[in-house]
């Protein structure tokens, strides 16, 4: 036996105290603050909702045909979202989506600019690649208790907890795709007198596209695969429905739903996994 | 009058160079600076001045600094001392928005690998200096066409780089740095990457654009060949310092030491060096209109045997002195009926190809240039001063060699006796 060295509960007492503390000074503050992301998903879950089924496979059609500029890709992604509906999962499908349609733009919205920034500047690097890391390690339930606490049950914590187990891909391929680019390339456009703002946007930034699309894939999977763990603080859906089959013993209730997760993994996948090759055919 | 003119450049890389400095200029060695303070010296008290119309090449093996040297002139590379003027800028001075601009209009760079954007098509690639400028769209796209024709890529505007050969790659390059019209073209081992036949092309090419737009060129090569056929000075480095700078001439001719001796031994000189090389500035010339007396009272003064006749800048023939002093005797009132034709050598003439006119026959050589325009004379001991290196290493040893010699040079006696 290692010697206890500290008792434990001295530990744990102060982190405990330290949560419960912000929790009753700032919930509501946060909660506040919270609000605007909150409308945000009511809203786009009414949509997706809302919407007639055939509007949202054409819609999601043409976002394929717009990636690969193929008839293959949007004939193949608009029976997979037909057979979503065939098997009774279309509403739950549709909430599930429009979570991760908010989780995965809110991920490429802080993730971009922070693979930028660690690509600009190595102290922050050092800084971010461990704390990278334990995003990617630690169990998501850890956060998620505290996150709750926070945020009441329900999306937007599902939000939150999805972001941060789904953010470091996008983070990592932004910075990794900003410092490939050919030392040669930047420099021609430094000799040639742009500025910072010119060399980003006009050759780090499209030259990083690539493996900034390899990275949304990589996010969006991880998103996906947070659903199931988000569905037990609440939030309906896909998710859902495979927790009742497991608490009902239905097999055939989670197994369908988990088809169903698969199929709207597979339409994200080759919808951006097809974006990021175009980008890649347009330079190499 | 120069255009670019650095001054006591140092380089040192390294977390503190300015600590190391005192240390570099009081002359610790490359090796030693870096064993004892894991910094490297990238250039050491490189002052040099580059003449404004005229193609500076440096050269020097990997590792030697010139890229690191060529960097300095835009500040892509700040250099730890030393004073940079372009014209009469201090580029040193500029802030950091004012070097963006001084970027974009007075340089403009060609690189090793091409630097092309492969995101975007061959004329937005050439118009790329001008976006930066903020050109408007319309007319940024007609100078960039104009730059495309003008390297021959006419019909490729819409290709993307990687769709193109590495020749016609660096000719968009060249035209993107051509497209803004600055006045400076930093070009750091242009050809380097291309194969020897398209490099050869582009250098044609070069040569003949500077001929029309009279540009300030520094090229950088690690290349002799190449160095001598376009520079009109070369600057040798050899780790970070420069050993030698001069003419082409002058450094074929006196190398400064063993590493500038080592480059030039696989030079092949009878194919480098022209007959312009070895040319002599005719210490007489005559016209048409002189009269045969006073022609032989010049040549008799300068102790000549014969002397071109020229038509204004053109050659017209040579006149001999017999056939001078035939033409007194004959009471003419002007040489034009006595001048004889004068064999000629384009400038441009390998000293291998002049040098076989030269052992065919005796007669005096005239080199001529552009529009037959009278340079000079061919200087038989000026093409075995030239050409001799060259010889000692084919025929390392053997005795028949000194005797070659001795036959082009006995040309040179039996016309001066005869």
């Amino acid at each position: 036996m290692f010697p206890e060295l500290i008792p434990p509960r001295a530990l744990r007492a102060p982190i405990d105290a330290f949560v419960g503390n912000i929790v009753n000074e700032y919930a509501d503050l946060l909660r506040a603050f919270s609000q605007p992301l909150l409308d945000l998903l009511v809203w786009m879950d009414a949509v997706l909702r809302g919407a007639p089924w055939w509007l949202v496979i054409l819609a999601v059609s043409a976002l394929a045909w717009l990636a690969s500029r193929r008839l293959l890709l949007p004939l193949a992604v608009a029976s997979m979202m037909f057979m979503l509906g065939v098997l009774g999962l279309w509403d739950a499908s549709m909430q599930t989506l429009s979570i991760m349609v908010v989780a995965v733009a809110l991920s490429v919205l802080v993730g971009v600019p922070m693979g930028i920034l660690m690509a600009s500047f190595k102290w922050l690097r050092n800084i971010m690649l461990p704390v990278l890391d334990v995003m990617q390690t630690m169990p998501s339930f850890v956060y998620l208790i505290p996150v709750v606490m926070l945020f009441n049950l329900g999306k937007v914590a599902a939000i939150i907890a999805t972001v941060v187990y789904a953010v470091p891909p996008v983070i990592r391929l932004t910075d990794l795709g900003i410092r490939l680019v050919d030392s040669e390339v930047l420099e021609a456009s430094r000799a040639f007198g742009a500025n910072r703002i010119k060399q980003l946007f006009g050759v780090q930034l499209p030259l990083a596209l690539p493996n900034i699309m390899a990275g949304i894939n990589q996010t969006t999977m991880m998103a996906l695969a947070m659903v199931v763990i988000a569905s037990m603080i609440g939030v309906r859906g896909l998710g859902y429905e495979v927790l009742q089959g497991i608490n009902r013993l239905q097999v055939g209730r989670g197994l369908l739903a988990g088809i169903g997760i698969v199929i709207l993994a597979i339409v994200f996948d080759r919808i951006t996994q097809a974006l990021g090759r175009r980008y890649q055919h347009k330079e190499s | 009058m120069a255009k670019i003119e650095v001054q006591g450049i140092y380089k040192i890389f390294g977390p503190r160079p300015q600590q190391w400095l005192e240390a570099a200029r009081a002359g610790m060695s490359r090796d030693e600076l870096l064993q004892r303070s894991r910094h490297t010296l990238g250039l050491r008290d490189i002052s040099l001045s580059i003449e404004e119309g005229s193609i500076h090449v440096i050269m020097g093996l990997s590792g030697s600094g010139k890229s690191t040297l060529i960097r300095h002139f835009n500040r892509l590379i700040e250099p730890t001392a030393g004073t940079i003027r372009v014209e009469d800028i201090d580029v040193m001075a500029l802030s950091t928005r004012e070097l963006e601009r001084f970027r974009q209009q007075k340089m403009s760079m060609v690189f090793q690998r091409f630097g092309l954007f492969p995101h975007r098509s061959v004329l937005d690639n050439i118009a790329y200096g001008l976006k930066v400028q903020g050109v408007e769209r319309k007319e940024r796209e007609r100078r960039a066409m104009h730059w495309l024709e003008v390297v021959g890529l006419s019909g490729y505007e819409k290709q993307y780089p990687h769709q193109l050969s590495g020749g016609m790659q660096q000719r968009v390059g060249l035209a993107r740095a051509l497209a803004t019209d600055a006045e400076i073209l930093l070009m750091d081992e242009a050809f380097s990457a291309l194969d020897p036949l398209i490099r050869r092309e582009m250098q044609d090419q070069l040569l003949q654009l500077q001929s029309q737009l009279n540009k300030t060129i520094v090229f950088i090569t690690h290349d002799l060949d190449e160095a001598l056929r376009l520079g009109n000075r070369i600057a040798i480095l050899k780790g970070g310092e420069l050993v030698q700078e001069g003419t082409p001439e002058e450094i074929l001719l006196a190398p400064a030491d063993d590493y500038v001796q080592a480059f030039l031994q696989d030079v092949n000189r009878s194919k480098v060096l022209n007959a312009a090389h070895a040319c002599n500035k005719s210490v007489l010339s005559l016209t048409t209109r002189t009269h045969p007396a006073h022609g032989v009272e010049l040549m008799a003064k300068q102790g000549l045997k014969f002397s071109p006749v020229l038509d204004g800048k053109r050659l017209y023939g040579v006149l001999t002195r017999e056939a001078a002093e035939r033409a007194v005797r004959e009471g003419a009132r002007d040489i034009s009926r006595h001048v004889e034709n004068m064999a000629t050598v384009p400038a441009s003439a390998g000293l291998d190809e002049v040098l076989g006119r030269l052992l065919r026959s005796s007669e005096p050589l005239a080199v001529t240039g552009t529009n037959d325009e009278f340079l000079g004379v061919l200087s038989r001991s000026k093409v075995v001063e030239l050409i001799r290196p060259a010889l000692l290493e084919q025929e390392q040893g053997e005795p028949p060699l000194s005797e070659s010699a001795e036959a082009v040079g006995g040309g040179l006696t039996q016309r001066s006796a005869a």
